[in-house]
């Protein structure tokens, strides 16, 4: 007897962005009413496959199957016309619209064109009923609370009939009480035939809800099996068993006392009660998944986003710091996470970049000295080895690894005390990351106070002294890094 | 070519147009200009006195327009100091021109020359005069020296030009400097409004009115502009501190400040004011220079230099090209913002007062769809509407393409409701020929 062909099967999927192979001939089957777990760290291609799903790419190679018939997507509306509905991360509903029209945007009920909204409205409510919760169909999207807006996302999912949905880090804004009635939606799913692949970095839930795991790494499914047969660690070793192949540069450690410390950060839910200290000459990590409080946690020290609660001490000195002047008036420096939209004004020429925060030192009695100026970042451009045709150069020209030079260039000229580095290299190739990394460790050598925030944990174990591991806004725990220490180690900390 | 040069270009692009446009005017306003000044009349003087060995004798013939006998008078001084002796002085038509030479003819002696305009020195009784008069000799029918000359290049019309775009230049400057940012700012027609009605009821009411000193008029004037620089500080912290978008807030000042001119000046023109106050609306003291003229010129040079120059022009740009980098370079965003939109008060203040000289009165009816010129003329001169470019000097081309376009059709005599369809389709093709110029970003 021959087995009924899974519900969906994707072989050999490789996907290539300009720079990056994303998908690396990825392997995954479901079955009718499973749900399955998808795993993986950042970077691992998960958000790629799952649009490649989404019809929202198309994959370069490899084949994809719905009961055992190939199919290939073109477009979402193929993803959907073949009963595949994605749930993202990040919500699609527009604010202003009302449950109804959001559910059926795209797909209205329409008699010569107008828009039938009693049976819309009659649909929505049936749609609402049959996931067992109410929801006002009037109010626009804005006004309903995140878990409402999950629910409008899963009906609009369920809208069509679809016969597998993706759901895309559902739990990251629900409180337990909310998390605990998507899982009996979610069971209510599974009854009716339908299958869900659930991408998650938190591992109860995983374990509470999942059939199945399969792991991605670096763009590839490294395993997958029965949820029963697996336990934490080794979920953890699947996700992060690779070699250091990357060089980091040594570097004499030399730590003195400590320059910053905070205390009892707060913001919301994003960052909740952080507390660490940065010594002189030393490098600090803060590790951890994405959405777990790292970049937040730096803003907030750099006075970006208003705190709820917390200190900040240099040198045993509290700061009142409540904006990014203050902060790069004590000392402090940020180079932020997404250099173009926050790092650089793209269209100003480089030099203007760099003299931006340094205008100050650069100017007497309000008016620039352009000679001075051009010096200045002349010193840099031959210490950091910036390459630029001339200094009127637009950023926005230059390559990334060299737009992060201008960026350090900008903070270098200030003699920042204190250096933030959120995702130092990322989107830089690996000539220009080594040159980051001497960069780094001649600051620390210096006597700077170092926090670098890096989502590549070999990246971390390379370059750090100490590792501050955040969970879901909080530290979860400290580490000390030295020849022992194990990205497991990191990652059993990162999904607490 | 240097990058350098063509950095240069492509900032001061609608340079081009601008020269292209007066050229093209220029060729359309192409004339016979015939000159009748002292010079010409000199001019003459000097050939006739070459011609003769002996004192020349002269009939003076013009028509008898004004002008024309202002050019009689010259040649009549001219000849004298040259040494000739003027016969006779004709004003008016052919006719007494022909009973001046039979009167002339009678009384016996010869002419030398007959000291004619283009005009006179082509009537048939000059041409004719050989047979007509044989005993006055051949006579020289000396006429002034006629040049081709473009209407639209003489300097009247070129002062001209920038006396009447002197206003909108100078609130574009204000205009400029927010759009930089990435705001607008509509209330700048209304604020040139308040300020001219402000200014003259300052002086009627509180300086004196037709009696009022200079320091009177002046301290009028000035409250007036700090009174529109308040409403720009007003809109700026509704923009900056309440997030209100500058097109809402400054669309709401444009309507209560233009009720607030029509409340002050109780829906007339206010006009009890000295003669003297137009002294920077019509005066020129400066190499013949119109006051207002220079005044831009002024304000220009030094806007220019605060843009490029100055950390306070650095922060202008930055904020207008990426606010949020910006701020986390430090860049005090708020109190940049305020600045532009009160600078932008501030200088449609000064355009109301200028207005005000130049019409010698305040009316709530001024500035009338100005802010659209002026956003025009920045637009035109190469800023972008989206913020974080654009030159100072490039609005002041964009004004005089504006100016330059107004004037020559004037001078073409083009009607003017089809004039206003005419700057509309020359402000998008300004436009777009910028766009299609710059690579795309």
């Amino acid at each position: 007897m021959t087995a009924a062909p899974p519900l969906l099967a994707m072989a050999g999927i490789e996907k290539a962005f300009p720079g990056v192979r994303a998908l690396r001939g990825v392997d995954l089957e479901l079955a009718a009413g499973e749900v399955l777990a998808l795993l993986g760290e950042n970077g691992a291609g998960k958000s790629t496959l799952i649009k490649v799903l989404g019809g929202a790419h198309a994959a370069d190679a490899g084949s994809l199957a719905i009961d055992g018939r190939p199919t290939a997507f073109r477009s979402p509306q193929d993803a959907r016309a073949a009963g595949i509905a994605v749930i993202h991360q990040e919500f699609t509903l527009v604010p202003g619209l009302t449950p109804p029209e959001n559910i059926f945007l795209g797909q209205e009920t329409a008699r010569a064109g107008f828009v039938d909204r009693g049976a819309e409205r009659r649909r929505a409510a049936d749609l609402f009923a049959r996931l067992g919760v109410t929801i006002d169909l009037d109010a626009p999207c804005s006004r309903l609370s995140t878990a409402q807006q999950q629910l409008v996302e899963i009906a609009k999912a369920l809208a069509f009939e679809p016969r597998i949905i993706v759901m895309d880090e559902p739990t990251a804004a629900l409180t337990p009480a909310e998390v605990a009635r998507l899982f009996e939606i979610i069971g209510e799913l599974k009854s009716r035939g339908i299958a869900v692949i659930y991408v998650s970095h938190r591992l109860e839930e995983i374990f509470t809800i999942a059939d199945r795991v399969v792991v991605l790494r670096d763009g590839r499914n490294v395993g997958g099996a029965p949820i029963d047969r697996l336990d934490r660690t080794g979920l953890i070793a699947l996700m992060v068993g690779r070699d250091l192949a990357d060089e980091y540069p040594r570097r004499q450690v030399a730590v003195g006392p400590p320059r910053l410390a905070v205390r009892g950060l707060c913001r919301g839910r994003a960052v909740r009660d952080v507390s660490f200290e940065v010594h002189a000459g030393e490098i600090l990590a803060l590790a951890g998944l994405v959405g777990a409080g790292r970049t937040e946690t730096l803003r907030l020290i750099f006075g970006a986003d208003r705190r709820d609660s917390g200190d900040i001490l240099l040198d045993g000195r509290r700061l009142d710091i409540r904006s990014p002047r203050d902060a790069i008036a004590a000392g402090i420096g940020l180079l932020t996470e997404d250099r173009k939209l926050e790092g650089l004004v793209l269209g100003r020429s480089v030099r203007e970049n760099f003299a931006l925060p340094n205008l100050g030192r650069l100017s007497r009695l309000g008016f620039v000295e352009a000679g001075r100026e051009r010096r200045a970042f002349g010193r840099h451009v031959d210490q950091l080895r910036i390459k630029v045709p001339h200094q009127e150069e637009r950023a926005r020209n230059l390559s990334g690894g060299n737009q992060q030079k201008v960026v350090l260039a900008k903070w270098l000229e200030r003699n920042c005390e204190v250096l933030f580095f959120d995702e130092p290299t990322r989107g830089i190739d690996v000539g220009a990351r080594h040159e980051i990394y001497l960069l780094m460790n001649d600051l620390a050598a210096r006597g700077k106070a170092i926090v670098m925030v890096s989502s590549e944990l070999p990246e971390v174990l390379g370059m750090a002294d100490r590792i501050l591991v955040l969970h879901d806004g909080r530290v979860t725990g400290e580490i000390a890094n030295g020849p022992g220490v194990t990205q497991e180690q990191i990652m059993q900390l990162a999904v607490a | 070519m240097s990058a350098a040069l063509r950095r240069l270009l492509s900032d001061y692009g609608m340079l081009a147009v601008l020269l292209l446009l007066g050229l093209v005017f220029s060729g359309l306003t192409l004339e016979e200009q015939s000159s009748r000044g002292d010079a010409a009349a000199r001019r003459m003087a000097a050939s006739i006195r070459r011609d003769s060995p002996e004192r020349p004798r002269v009939l003076v013939a013009v028509r008898g327009t004004p002008e024309d006998g202002l050019f009689a008078e010259s040649l009549r001084r001219e000849l004298d100091t040259a040494g000739a002796e003027v016969v006779d002085v004709v004003q008016g038509e052919p006719q007494a021109a022909r009973a001046a030479l039979e009167k002339i003819a009678q009384a016996g002696g010869r002419l030398d020359a007959v000291a004619a305009t283009q005009t006179t020195g082509s009537w048939l009784v000059f041409s004719e005069l050989a047979t007509d008069f044989p005993a006055l000799g051949t006579p020289r029918i000396v006429v002034p020296t006629s040049r081709r000359w473009p209407n639209f290049l003489k300097s009247d019309n070129l002062l001209n030009i920038a006396n009447q775009i002197a206003v909108i230049a100078i609130m574009a400057i204000g205009m400029t400097m927010v759009i930089i940012t990435g705001g607008i700012d509509l209330s700048v027609g209304s604020l040139a409004a308040l300020s001219a009605v402000l200014a003259a009821r300052l002086v009627r009411d509180h300086a004196g009115g037709v009696e009022a000193s200079a320091g009177g008029m002046l301290a009028a004037c000035l409250g007036a502009i700090a009174v529109c620089g308040l409403v720009g500080g007003l809109s700026g912290t509704l923009i900056t501190l309440c997030g209100i978008p500058p097109f809402i807030v400054t669309l709401a000042m444009m309507l209560v400040a233009s009720g607030l001119a029509y409340i002050a000046s109780a829906g007339q023109s206010i006009y009890q004011i000295p003669e003297s106050f137009v002294w920077l609306g019509r005066g020129s003291d400066l190499f013949g220079l119109p006051n207002a003229v220079v005044l831009m010129v002024v304000l220009y040079g030094l806007a220019h230099v605060l843009m490029s120059r100055t950390t306070l022009g650095r922060y202008l740009y930055a904020v207008g090209g990426n606010r949020e980098a910006a701020r986390l370079s430090g860049v005090p965003v708020r109190r940049v913002l305020l600045f532009a939109y009160v600078a932008s008060g501030l200088l449609a203040g000064l355009g109301g007062v200028i207005m005000a000289s130049q019409l010698k009165s305040g009316s709530p009816t001024y500035g009338t769809m100005y802010e659209l010129y002026v956003i025009a003329a920045v637009v035109v001169g190469g800023t972008a509407l989206a913020g974080g470019e654009g030159k100072i000097l490039g609005t002041l081309i964009g004004a005089f393409i504006i100016a330059v376009i107004q004037n020559g059709m004037n001078l073409t005599n083009i009607e003017s409701y089809t004039q206003k369809v005419v700057l509309g389709l020359v402000i998008l093709a300004a436009v777009l020929a910028d766009r299609l110029r710059r690579p795309a970003s």
